[in-house]
């Protein structure tokens, strides 16, 4: 629409100008405001005048180092054993204040390993901020779960609701139902449903499993929390993004369905050459989606867990609040945010490259 | 389908529809059990969550931990709290981001393509990742009230409501809808001397039905399911929103009687506006995927 007619550059800025003024505000600036902070020693309040600090919160978040030691041997040569394993001179003699390795001072085992082709030597990896590590592998591992998995029953669920059928717009109303309730109360109400002793899933497990299932403290166990929250994620958004491969399969036209009836072809042959294909931007935009939201982990973790049993429901997010607004240390969590953009970004673009029109 | 022979369509019906209703028990055991559970008392609730009975309103029935939970926690500020809050935003989003679609689509003015481009850009940027700087921002920011001037927006309703009136998908999905109505009305209306502000009230905006709905519908499950945000703006209960609400129930020993009857409060409202508007329910989030 390019008349003359149409041209009014004052009217244009009127009506747009309170909606970019606000995004500007409350989008843009904090975000660029978080990169300014996460380079300072910024706090929520502090008499002290603010600094500029370089990379030191990123150096304190992301600081890793490898150290591989020989087990203690005694007089005769021999490794000192104790309780079956073989005893390494203790990591704090490295990292405190051993003038030999500076660059070790204040760090933390993460975790070790035999180190390879070393004999009986072992590899320790050491972290500067073991918790945001394990905060890191945790909210990756809930991405790399939940993306696939939710987006792949949420496709099986809108296959299953894309038949003719009376009454199917009952069972789409109560899949959905899940997504409109806050995640807040869906977790309260499924820490009951959890719960060791009194919980609904341990008495169904014991029921039909007749009694040879024992109850699981799923949300007080580390091997179980973090695939609890994951479950009931799953259970809350999974209709969300059934709704979205839904509106995704009706812009497939029917006569393509029609010709593949004609032909004679198989179900899977048709979902594999007809569906699939038409669902391929529908996919994309699930995939990102999915994954943007399943890094903001937060509220489930705040309600259930608060990042426990032994830092198992740690994530990223949880990590950027608990500093930030609990500890009141706004540059580290501003340098958290900054990480935590940098890896949506790069996994974002990495899936739309994977998933790009082959030309 | 119509080959099939009677028997064997009825069985093939029979199975579908099994599978179907186990589905949705999966999906709604939850809400029953919160429901039913919300009028009993403790000690049966987690008696009674072993076996069927969770489902069913059987045993001691009563209101109990309903006016348990209202004296607990102040609920009905809670509740005021958040209709208004989530009211007020709802309200401004539509007139502000429907305004700035318009201005975008139909209006030939200078920097549009780079602003839409930059505005449609935000779009990557996970809230999470900017609460914590905006956080100090807010905490900084004047306010010219009843009071006069203050500083620091912390402990009011204009702090949870002002960051999230205007956003880059509101705005989007308006620019989408608006692109698809008929350009020439709206030139036509421009040669016969109609203002810009007469074509968007009487021409764009009775049109837009649909897309209203949408936003609205979007928007107010954004805000009146917020948590994050308000939990750390609202230090004071005065301003507290429901969710943030559910707080007092978080005590060592809960009391799960009471919290299932404030989790039924603040949820069958909703449920029920869903179950009631169903189809544009779905067909909002449903519209959030289309030309993605």
């Amino acid at each position: 629409m390019a008349s003359k007619f149409t041209r009014s550059n004052g009217t244009g800025w009127l009506m747009a100008g309170p909606a970019v003024t606000l995004i500007a505000a409350f989008v843009i600036f904090p975000f660029f405001f978080a990169i300014a902070l996460s380079f300072t020693n910024q706090r929520l309040i502090s008499p002290n005048p603010t600094e500029f600090t370089g990379l030191a919160n990123y150096r304190q978040l992301l600081g890793l180092s490898m150290l591989t030691l020989d087990p203690v041997r005694d007089d005769a040569g021999a490794v000192v054993m104790k309780d079956g394993a073989a005893q390494y001179p203790a990591l704090r003699s490295f990292t405190r204040k051993n003038p030999k390795y500076p660059q070790l001072d204040g760090m933390r085992e993460w975790f070790a390993f035999d180190t390879p082709f070393g004999g009986d030597a072992r590899t320790f990896i050491l972290a500067r901020d073991v918790v945001f590590m394990i905060a890191i592998m945790n909210t990756v591992l809930f991405v790399l779960v939940v993306a696939p998995v939710q987006a792949g029953l949420a496709l099986g669920l809108a296959l299953l609701i894309n038949q003719r059928l009376r009454g199917i717009n009952v069972f789409r109303a109560i899949y959905f139902m899940p997504v409109v309730v806050s995640i807040v109360v869906v977790s309260l109400l499924w820490k009951l449903i959890y719960d060791g002793s009194s919980g609904l899933l341990n008495s169904l497990l014991s029921s039909i499993s007749f009694g040879l299932i024992p109850p699981v403290e799923w949300l007080g166990d580390p091997s179980t929390a973090l695939g609890a929250i994951i479950a009931m994620s799953i259970w809350q958004a999974v209709g969300f993004h059934m709704v979205i491969w839904l509106s995704g399969l009706q812009t497939i036209s029917p006569t393509l369905y029609e010709a593949a009836a004609i032909e004679g072809a198989s179900k899977w042959q048709v979902f594999r050459f007809i569906t699939w294909p038409g669902l391929r931007n529908t996919a994309v935009l699930i995939l990102i989606v999915i994954t943007m939201q399943a890094f903001g982990l937060f509220a489930q973790i705040d309600v259930m867990t608060n990042g426990g049993p032994l830092d198992s429901t740690q994530t990223i997010v949880f990590q950027a609040i608990d500093r930030g607004y609990g500890k009141q240390d706004i540059s580290g969590a501003s340098a958290i945010s900054v990480i935590l953009f940098v890896i949506v970004l790069t996994i974002s673009l990495f899936q739309r490259w994977l998933t790009r029109e082959k030309t | 389908m119509a080959m099939i022979s009677g028997d064997n369509h009825g069985l093939r019906l029979a199975v579908r529809y099994t599978v179907l209703a186990l589905i949705a028990l999966i999906f709604i055991f939850p809400l029953v059990f919160m429901v039913m559970s919300s009028f009993k008392p403790d000690q049966q609730l987690l008696v009674d969550a072993s076996s069927l009975r969770a489902f069913l309103p059987v045993g001691d029935i009563s209101l109990n931990n309903y006016s348990a939970a209202f004296e607990r926690a102040p609920v009905g500020l809670f509740v005021f709290n958040s209709v208004l809050v989530t009211g007020v935003t709802v309200a401004l989003s539509l007139l502000i981001c429907s305004a700035a679609g318009f201005a975008f689509v139909f209006i030939n003015w200078k920097g549009r393509g780079v602003i839409l481009s930059v505005l449609l850009a935000t779009l990557i940027v996970p809230f999470e990742t900017i609460a914590i700087p905006m956080l100090l921002m807010v905490s900084k920011l004047p306010w010219l009230g009843m009071e006069g001037l203050t500083w620091g927006w912390l402990n009011s309703y204009h702090v949870q409501i002002i960051p999230f009136i205007a956003d880059g998908l509101t705005i989007f999905l308006f620019v989408q809808y608006f692109k698809d109505l008929p350009g020439e009305l709206i030139e036509a209306a421009r040669v016969e001397g109609a203002s810009w502000f007469q074509i968007y009230r009487r021409i764009v905006m009775p049109l837009s039905g649909p897309i209203l709905a949408t936003a609205a519908i979007l928007k107010f499950l954004a805000m009146y399911n917020q948590y994050l945000w308000p939990l750390m703006v609202t230090q004071e209960e005065g301003y507290r929103p429901v969710m943030v609400g559910l707080q007092y129930f978080f005590q060592l020993n809960i009391a799960w009687g009471e919290v299932m009857a404030y989790l039924s409060l603040i949820t069958l409202p909703v449920l029920g506006f869903y179950l009631y508007l169903q189809k544009a329910f779905i067909a909002s989030i449903a519209s959030t995927g289309v030309k993605g």
